[in-house]
């Protein structure tokens, strides 16, 4: 992902970090003006390179409250806001273009301009109306539990979202595209089903986590495929994973349709058997919510995938991996290994995901679109949430949101849902070019006032 | 030892000896033995009973060849031996330290095909057209190819095109859009090809000028697409659907006398303009991706921009100039699902066609005729499951269907011939 330093800059960057920065600075100070004017330049880019706020002017007195709201407009948090609204945006402008009120009202625009307003606002607000009503709480109906449902519908969608996400953040971490996410769920969702319904007189303490690490294990087999021939061929990860997409989604239709595999017994149709009871994530919430143990699964994951990123060696590997794989095996990591743990680890969280969709979310038999196109979601959240764990969490509840209240607005405002998938993509677009956002909403772009852009 | 070394030392002035060094490669005759065994296996393991019927004609030709009916097990067998025959051939011309030669394995591949064909059809009471195998794995095809010309062009300007899908179903979308509206077909292409160029030009904004990761651009600008067109279909063209996605089609154009040659005339000189203007465009792909200047900047810029910079050669505008070009060519592709193939636009029409299409340009090797070969290739392999449905043929559908990608994977991972990709593609330049 980040963009690699030509062989030139890397030497310079090796020379200069075996000084301390202060030396640097004080190398520059030291050198007579004049002797050498390449040096001294070369200093200076050095410097700017590794400590851009020293060649800035020091903040002092009432700059500094103006340097802070700097650093947080040009930072990250702004930008995503800011692509967030961008795509809003671009998604109202759909919506009222499309809406059969605001057609009819401007055709006698220039009569009565207020018509074509008044049903531009009625179709925005509508919308959005629909949206939170669905995907926060609901305030037309009676009584604070019924009102709050959507909020557990937003969680039980942003379930997947958060473990798939996961899982390519993992990879992206470790400088490899997981583009496979339909293959892999789909892979999980087949074991965690077939475990699910086909083996039975298991209690559930067993039989739910035997169907849950089916699920994981075909996930992680299925990523594994990828990273096992990246590492010993050379083969690019991104176009296995594409195309063990598609593997994965003509041999699932294979097993649902041959009976004695995953097909109902009985039926002609493409579809699996129900869940046995044992095997179905219990309701957090009792019956009348949808919300299943798999929100708090998704959870431990996020934990479990910071703890092993930001703190454990495996992790430390991974990202080492991902920020120089050359650097790495000069320090000794073994690269290939790292890129097949990498996938296993990815493959496995959006295994998570598979297995919860079959476990939870649609326990009464599924079909081939069991993945719902998570698995390229997960893509666009883990790019929302800046592949860290905690980002992926709460873009993983941003876009169930959307999800919970797409289905809203199309079922109350006739607006179809795929306007979610424009919204999510804009913003995945907008987020991925800050440059663009800053320039749209006149953010400061960082490092304007240094003096020398590095 | 220095004396003897000296001896053997030619003197300075002797005509230099170009030496030949022969390399042993058995990987040609090691995969046609492992086909030719598991296709006896196949039929060891699943004989079929009965006559398979082969009909080769259709109403226009010259002459008539009757349908052609041959024991179905008989067939398969000779198949088979004459398969390891050329096995046994290749085998040999490896050890002689000499190349199979192409027409062997061409041979190889003709004798396979009608051994399965032959066991697939067995004992089916209808006939199994070739000319429709033949013509329908041409109109399969056509977004295949067009999309791995498109790839081709992009990636050897050094920009990977994952978004080829999105091209299509954007071509598809608008061409059922604007061929509705205007009523005429020839308006509905063109508008496919603007389509292409806009999505190529989204993809350029992002990938080259913002250098964002062209993998996640172009998957991105995937779902974009299908949101687009999916929330435009259900909110525009459902309820007008007599208005705005009802586009008249292409008529087919037959050539005089070509078009009456038995078997093959009507699968190939009885098709649309869209068809002829795919063989045009791969040749033209070809000749200017390896002929002209304008060429060789291109892939100069995709090989190694830095160099191409040094010289003179501004590459994000080449860059620029191959997407849209690119974008034109992938555009036509999507234009056959309606103004060619059904005259409408559904959702997600396109159905992973993009991505069969990034499989032919690394099958083919970023080579724009070997890519538009192996679009038809894959093109066939997706209608010979049409036909096996149609003969009743016990074979899984899905395997037919996941062969391509099975292909690629092998190809990818160097089991199948060596793929490299243009050295600077899905690089950013950044200039200094």
């Amino acid at each position: 992902m980040s963009s690699t330093p030509t062989p030139g800059s890397a030497e310079r960057r090796d020379a200069g970090s075996r000084h301390e920065p202060e030396s640097l600075t004080d190398a520059l100070g030291h050198t007579a003006p004049g002797a050498d004017p390449g040096l001294t330049e070369e200093l200076q880019q050095e410097l700017a390179r590794q400590q851009p706020e020293a060649l800035a002017p020091a903040p002092a007195g009432d700059d500094r409250w103006r340097e802070a709201a700097r650093e947080i407009f040009a930072g990250r948090p702004a930008v995503a806001v800011g692509a967030v609204v961008l795509a809003v945006l671009v998604g109202s402008i759909m919506i009222a273009f499309t809406d059969e009120g605001v057609q009819e009202a401007s055709s006698y625009f220039f009569a009565r301009p207020g018509d074509t307003f008044a049903a531009l606002g009625q179709a925005i607000g509508g919308a959005y109306s629909a949206l939170f009503q669905g995907a926060v709480y609901n305030f037309r109906a009676d009584g604070f539990a019924r009102g709050i449902r959507p909020l557990t519908e937003t969680l039980n969608y942003a379930t997947p979202l958060i473990a798939a996400g996961l899982g390519v953040a993992v990879a992206f971490r470790s400088g490899l595209f997981n583009i496979g996410g339909q293959g892999q769920m789909l892979m999980s969702a087949a074991a965690a089903g077939w475990v699910g319904f086909g083996v039975s007189g298991l209690p559930l303490w067993l039989h739910l986590p035997l169907a849950l690490v089916a699920g994981l294990a075909a996930g992680a087999i299925w990523a594994g495929i990828a990273g096992v021939l990246n590492a010993r061929t050379g083969a690019h990860v991104v176009i296995v994973t594409i195309m063990l997409n598609y593997v994965a989604l003509y041999l699932l239709s294979y097993l649902l349709a041959t009976p004695g595999l995953l097909q109902a017994p009985g039926s002609a149709n493409p579809k699996t058997p129900p869940m046995l009871e044992t095997a179905i994530l219990p309701r957090l919430l009792g019956g009348s919510y949808n919300l299943h143990l798999g929100f708090l699964l998704a959870l431990l994951a996020v934990l479990g995938s910071w703890w092993l990123l930001n703190r454990s060696s495996t992790g430390f590997a991974l990202r080492t991996v991902g920020e120089n794989p050359r650097a790495a095996r000069v320090a000794g990591i073994d690269v290939p290994r790292a890129t097949v743990t990498a996938m296993l680890l990815s493959g496995a969280l959006i295994g998570l995901a598979g297995a919860t969709q079959v476990l939870g979310s649609v326990t009464t038999g599924f079909s081939s679109d069991i993945d719902a196109g998570i698995g390229f979601d997960a893509i666009t959240v883990a790019l929302l949430g800046g592949s860290s764990p905690v980002g992926v969490l709460w873009a993983g509840l941003l876009f169930g949101a959307f999800k919970a209240g797409g289905s809203a607005m199309q079922a109350g405002e006739g607006i179809p849902i795929e306007i979610v998938l424009v919204v999510q993509s804009l913003i995945v677009l907008f987020i991925a070019a800050p440059p663009l956002v800053r320039a749209i909403f006149r953010l400061p772009q960082p490092g304007a006032r240094k003096k020398v852009s590095a | 030892m220095t004396a003897v070394t000296t001896d053997v030392r030619p003197a300075p002035d002797a005509p230099v000896q170009p030496r030949t060094v022969a390399t042993t490669s058995y990987k040609t005759p090691t995969i046609l033995a492992v086909v030719s065994v598991l296709l006896a296996v196949l039929l060891l393991a699943q004989p079929h009973a009965g006559d398979a019927r082969f009909a080769l004609s259709s109403g226009a030709d010259f002459f008539q060849i009757p349908v052609v009916v041959v024991p179905a097990m008989a067939t398969a067998w000779v198949c088979v031996a004459l398969m390891a025959l050329l096995t046994a051939f290749a085998f040999l011309r490896a050890r002689g330290k000499r190349r199979v030669p192409g027409w062997a394995a061409a041979l190889f591949a003709v004798l396979g095909l009608v051994a399965f064909l032959a066991w697939a059809a067995a004992g089916s009471p209808r006939d199994l057209s070739v000319v429709g195998l033949i013509s329908g794995a041409i109109a399969l095809s056509i977004p295949i190819v067009y999309g791995a010309l498109g790839g081709v062009i992009g990636e050897r300007a050094g920009v990977v095109n994952i978004a080829i899908e999105g091209q299509l179903l954007a071509g598809a979308f608008t061409s059922a859009l604007v061929g509705s509206i205007t009523g005429s077909p020839w308006a509905g292409l063109l508008a496919a090809v603007v389509a292409g160029i806009l999505v190529s030009l989204v993809l350029g904004v992002f990938a080259i000028t913002y250098r964002v990761n062209q993998v996640i651009v172009g998957v991105v600008l995937n779902v974009l697409v299908i949101g687009l067109t999916s929330f435009l279909y259900s909110q525009l063209l459902v309820p007008n659907a007599e208005t705005l996605n009802n586009t008249p089609r292409f008529e087919r154009i037959g050539i005089p006398l070509l078009e009456r040659i038995p078997i093959i005339g009507q699968a190939l000189f009885n098709q649309t303009v869209v068809v002829y203007l795919m063989v045009v465009a791969t040749f033209a792909v070809w000749y200017g991706l390896s002929r002209t200047r304008w060429g060789l900047r291109l892939r100069s810029v995709g090989e190694h921009p830095k160099a191409a910079d040094t010289v003179g050669i501004k590459v994000e505008a080449t860059r620029y100039r191959a997407l849209i070009i690119a974008g034109g060519v992938a555009g036509i592709g999507g234009a056959f699902y309606t103004v060619v193939s059904i005259g409408q636009f559904g959702k997600e029409m396109t159905a992973g066609a993009g991505f069969i299409a990034l499989a032919a340009v690394i099958f083919g090797k970023w080579d724009p005729v070997r890519a538009a070969l192996a679009g038809l290739l894959f093109g066939f392999a997706s209608n010979l499951q049409n036909i096996l449905n149609v003969v009743g043929a016990p074979v899984p559908s899905q395997f037919m269907l996941m062969l391509p990608y099975l292909v690629t994977i092998f190809a990818v991972a160097g089991l199948v011939g060596k793929s490299r990709a243009p050295a600077a593609s899905g690089e950013p330049y950044v200039k200094e």
